[in-house]
């Protein structure tokens, strides 16, 4: 036998063996990560506990229609493909939209994604009837899906689904409807609750191990459709931990390698000690909420821009030890919507003053509001001292405002009720200081601004009223050109800011705190954040 | 003996009842909505119309409060509207670890109590007694928060002895007793004795002094009795108030660690309790409190057994 022929031969039977070494050799990468949250979030399909859910048991696990680019830092995402590679609308009707989904896509169990599981995962939120119905998880979505009306498969890769009302920002509501497995609900004896524990989806992540409120294992998917978005790390521990000073005792003491919302006062320590900070723009606003009904203290524009001008908002990111940033509306800056509002929000003392003295107040006539708030909880960032704050500056310029402070559930109470409702008027209640969740055109603007989602049908609060904003609104509505609509979206901002429909403050960053042994982790401009971009 | 038991047993059934009442009903009167726990905060009325039905939540209080009772006293105690899971299995898997947290606590407070207050009755007024004064005090006064976050930063982070959270290695809760989840107990369960220790220190001083002034004990040292026969009778004297107080602490650990465990993120009943209150999940905080609450009835009819066991004078009263 040829000597050359010999060598390797023995090289090729050797070949197994180095590699089971290899992959033997090759250690798992596991990250942990201390979660703000008291529990682990739903994991059959639509999480609960708001948008930040999504991060974990969500966008991991399971994937939508319509994707949210949330592996970018440096810019904020926009809507891409996910389950669906495209989406139209039916140029004929407006209504009706055609979804071509994405062949070769298989569940973690096994089976095969197609129209038939979108249809099936629909009829699961909005179909009481369907077997499939699950209460809970319809609960999570079906407010952020309101515009469809019905749904059909076209094709064994094509769905149709109408809406209420011509609405062309519908697939901004689709980030938040996932698709899970009907097979893997069958295997489970059609009972979601077993399911929860064995979930399927077709996520970049398979959940390897629940144990209720103390944590869940993810595990990757090492067969995931989107090479792009494959995870960087073997294995991604949640580890529940609700109180912010022992996460960020767990993260110092090298219990878990990443954590979310570090109190500030312990910053210096976090960096004192090597750990990182990464924060980036948010969606997320931190407002008074004024009433502009009739009675209401708030009525005169002049008042509320003077007290937009009375707020130094840089001091209010120092009493967050920098994890704010200053508002200027509704929207970041950096937001394709923000717009050129004629009306600067800043610190402009003399300014503020000189407006309050047209609408007839000082500090020795000082205007009285009374502002319900809540002591704390998720989105209020640090509620009391900032509220605080807010009073003393705007006691400043002869507005005293007085609080009436409530548990946040209740806080929702009111806030769903209206400014009109006699919780609220009839107490004397003109502004409520909830801090909102800004992501998309709908949850940033219109809800706040339509006329017609004056409570019982929407959240705007203190029944905003202005009729060239309707007009707005409905153009977006039909109008499907991305450039037109951002346009329209950016005067809806623009009219929200010049009218200072709230006294906005400061915007969160959704910081998070980092070991040095997380190499990589990008931060999105968003609630939906990524947990494949962790690489340890 | 055994009319008084049966007495005392008689005696807990309206009290139990009355704790199902006051368990079920608190949390109707708590301010909040239980269904924003499941919906989000701008859900509209039909959704919240549909959750309140799909939970029964739509039923009059008293019918709610019928079903649950019919239910609880088979063992069911209903579903967490938050997880979907059976409130009996998540409060008993609660119970363990805060029995395990709780017993350790006791244990350590009881024991060290003890000691420190038969030693302050003993040297009443000496250095010694200013000393375990002082040290009850600051045990009874302390805030247990603080102290736990104390604890953590001392012995977690700028000594990497103990763990700073969790039962268990990576935030499992499967207990096993070897040294890594025997770590992760110390910090909780020594902040969590010092209430019992502060109190059992207390009591057991001044039974103590107030026993060492006692003709009978002087009788018994002038009978020329060993130090030792004396402090068997000045035991057996205490025993009783010592026992009725030690087991009024660990009902009040079952119940009263809620913080320490929050602190440690120690998946106990506290720990539940403080989840349950945080997502308004009503049937699970009624689960839970009705659990903490028919624990200290329990004890509390313990104690009341094994009082005149020690004392037979308690029984014949």
């Amino acid at each position: 036998m040829n000597p050359q022929f010999t060598k390797l031969s023995r090289w090729l039977a050797a070949l197994p063996l180095a590699l089971t070494l290899h992959s033997g050799l090759h250690a798992e990468t596991v990250a942990r990560y201390g979660i703000s949250m008291a529990d682990i979030p739903l994991t059959t399909g639509q999480p609960d506990r708001g948008a930040g859910a999504y991060q974990f048991t969500g966008h991991t696990l399971y994937d939508p229609l319509v994707a949210w680019e949330a592996n970018v830092g440096n810019r904020p995402g926009k809507l891409v493909p996910g389950l669906a590679s495209e989406w139209k609308v039916d140029a004929k009707d407006n209504k009706k939209w055609v979804f071509t989904l994405r062949k070769g896509v298989k569940f973690h169990d096994g089976s095969e994604f197609n129209a038939d599981a979108v249809v099936w995962n629909l009829d699961k939120v909005l179909a009481d009837k369907s077997a499939q119905f699950d209460a809970k998880q319809s609960a999570q979505v079906r407010p952020r899906i309101p515009s469809i009306a019905s749904y059909r498969k076209v094709g064994d890769y094509s769905v149709e689904i109408t809406t209420k009302d011509i609405d062309a920002l519908f697939p901004y509501q689709l980030p938040w409807f996932l698709i899970s497995s009907p097979t893997q609900w069958e295997k489970m004896g059609k009972d979601w609750n077993k399911v929860a524990s064995k979930p399927s989806g077709t996520g970049p992540f398979k959940l390897d191990k629940l144990v209720p409120r103390e944590r869940a294992d993810l595990v990757k998917n090492t067969a995931y459709w989107d090479k792009a978005r494959m995870a960087k790390t073997d294995r991604i521990v949640l580890v529940p931990i609700p109180d912010a000073m022992t996460r960020a005792n767990a993260l110092l003491n090298g219990q878990v390698d990443i954590i979310e919302t570090p109190p500030p006062d312990v910053l210096p320590q976090l960096k004192g000690a090597g750990f990182k900070l990464v924060q980036n723009v948010t969606p997320h606003v931190w407002p008074y909420h004024f009433s502009t009904q009739p009675g209401s203290p708030w009525t005169d524009i002049r008042v509320r821009k003077a007290a937009n001008l009375a707020i130094d908002r840089s001091a209010v990111v120092s009493l967050m030890s920098g994890l704010a940033t200053p508002a200027k509306g509704q929207l970041d800056q950096t937001s394709p919507w923000f717009g050129k509002p004629a009306f600067k929000i800043g610190y402009d003392l003399p300014a503020a003053r000189a407006l309050m003295a047209q609408a007839g107040y000082s500090q020795a006539k000082p205007l009285k509001a009374k502002v319900i708030i809540a002591q704390g909880g998720t989105g209020q960032m640090l509620s009391l001292p900032m509220n605080e704050f807010i009073q003393q500056s705007l006691a400043e310029i002869g507005i005293q405002v007085t609080f009436e402070v409530v548990e946040l559930e209740n806080l929702y109470l009111h806030w769903r009720s209206g400014a009109k409702a006699d919780m609220n008027a009839g107490k004397g209640i003109s502004a409520i200081n909830l801090g909102y969740v800004t992501a998309d055109p709908f949850y940033a603007l219109t809800r706040f601004a339509d006329s017609r989602y004056v409570a019982p049908n929407g959240v705007n609060w203190g029944g905003y009223n202005n009729p060239k904003v309707d007009a707005a609104i409905d153009q977006i509505r039909t109008t499907f050109d991305t450039k037109k609509q951002d346009g329209l979206l950016s005067f809806v901002h623009q009219s929200m800011v010049d009218d200072a429909l709230m006294l906005w403050v400061v915007h969160d960053v959704n910081p998070h705190a980092i070991s040095p042994k997380v190499k990589e982790f990008i931060q999105a401009q968003h609630w939906f954040q990524d947990l494949t971009t962790i690489r340890m | 003996m055994f009319a008084y038991i049966i007495k005392r047993l008689i005696y807990a059934i309206p009290i139990a009842l009355s704790v199902t009442v006051v368990s079920f009903v608190l949390v109707y009167l708590a301010p909040g909505d239980p269904l924003n726990a499941i919906a989000p905060a701008d859900a509209p009325e039909e959704v919240i119309v549909a959750l309140k039905s799909a939970y029964g939540l739509d039923k009059p209080v008293p019918v709610q409060y019928g079903l649950w009772l019919l239910r609880a006293v088979q063992g069911d105690l209903g579903t967490s509207i938050a997880s979907g899971r059976a409130v009996t299995a998540e409060v008993l898997s609660a119970v363990s670890n805060t029995l395990l947290l709780a017993g350790m606590a006791a244990l350590g407070g009881v024991l060290i109590g003890c000691i420190l207050g038969a030693l302050a009755g003993y040297r009443h007024g000496t250095w010694i007694d200013r000393v375990a004064t002082v040290i009850s005090v600051i045990g009874v006064s302390i805030p247990h928060y603080w102290l736990g976050l104390v604890l953590t930063i001392v012995f977690s982070i700028w000594l990497p002895w103990f763990p700073a959270m969790g039962a268990g290695p990576g935030g499992s809760s499967e207990w096993l007793w070897d040294a890594e989840h025997l770590r992760h107990l110390v910090l909780p369960a020594l902040t969590l004795s010092v209430i019992p220790m502060g109190i059992i220190t207390r009591t057991v001083r001044a039974l103590v002094a107030d026993m060492l002034e006692q003709e009978f004990v002087t009788a018994l040292r002038a009978r020329g009795l060993s130090g030792v026969a004396v402090f068997r009778h000045i035991a057996k004297n205490t025993a009783p108030t010592v026992l009725a107080v030690a087991g009024l602490q660990i009902g009040y650990l079952m119940g009263g660690s809620i913080l320490v465990e929050t602190v440690f993120a120690w998946p106990g009943t506290g720990f539940l309790l403080n989840t349950a209150i945080f997502q308004r999940d009503i049937p699970l905080l009624q689960g839970t409190i009705l659990v903490l609450c028919m624990f200290f009835v329990v004890l509390n009819l313990l104690v009341d057994i094994l009082q005149p066991l020690i004392d037979p004078r308690i029984g014949r009263g």
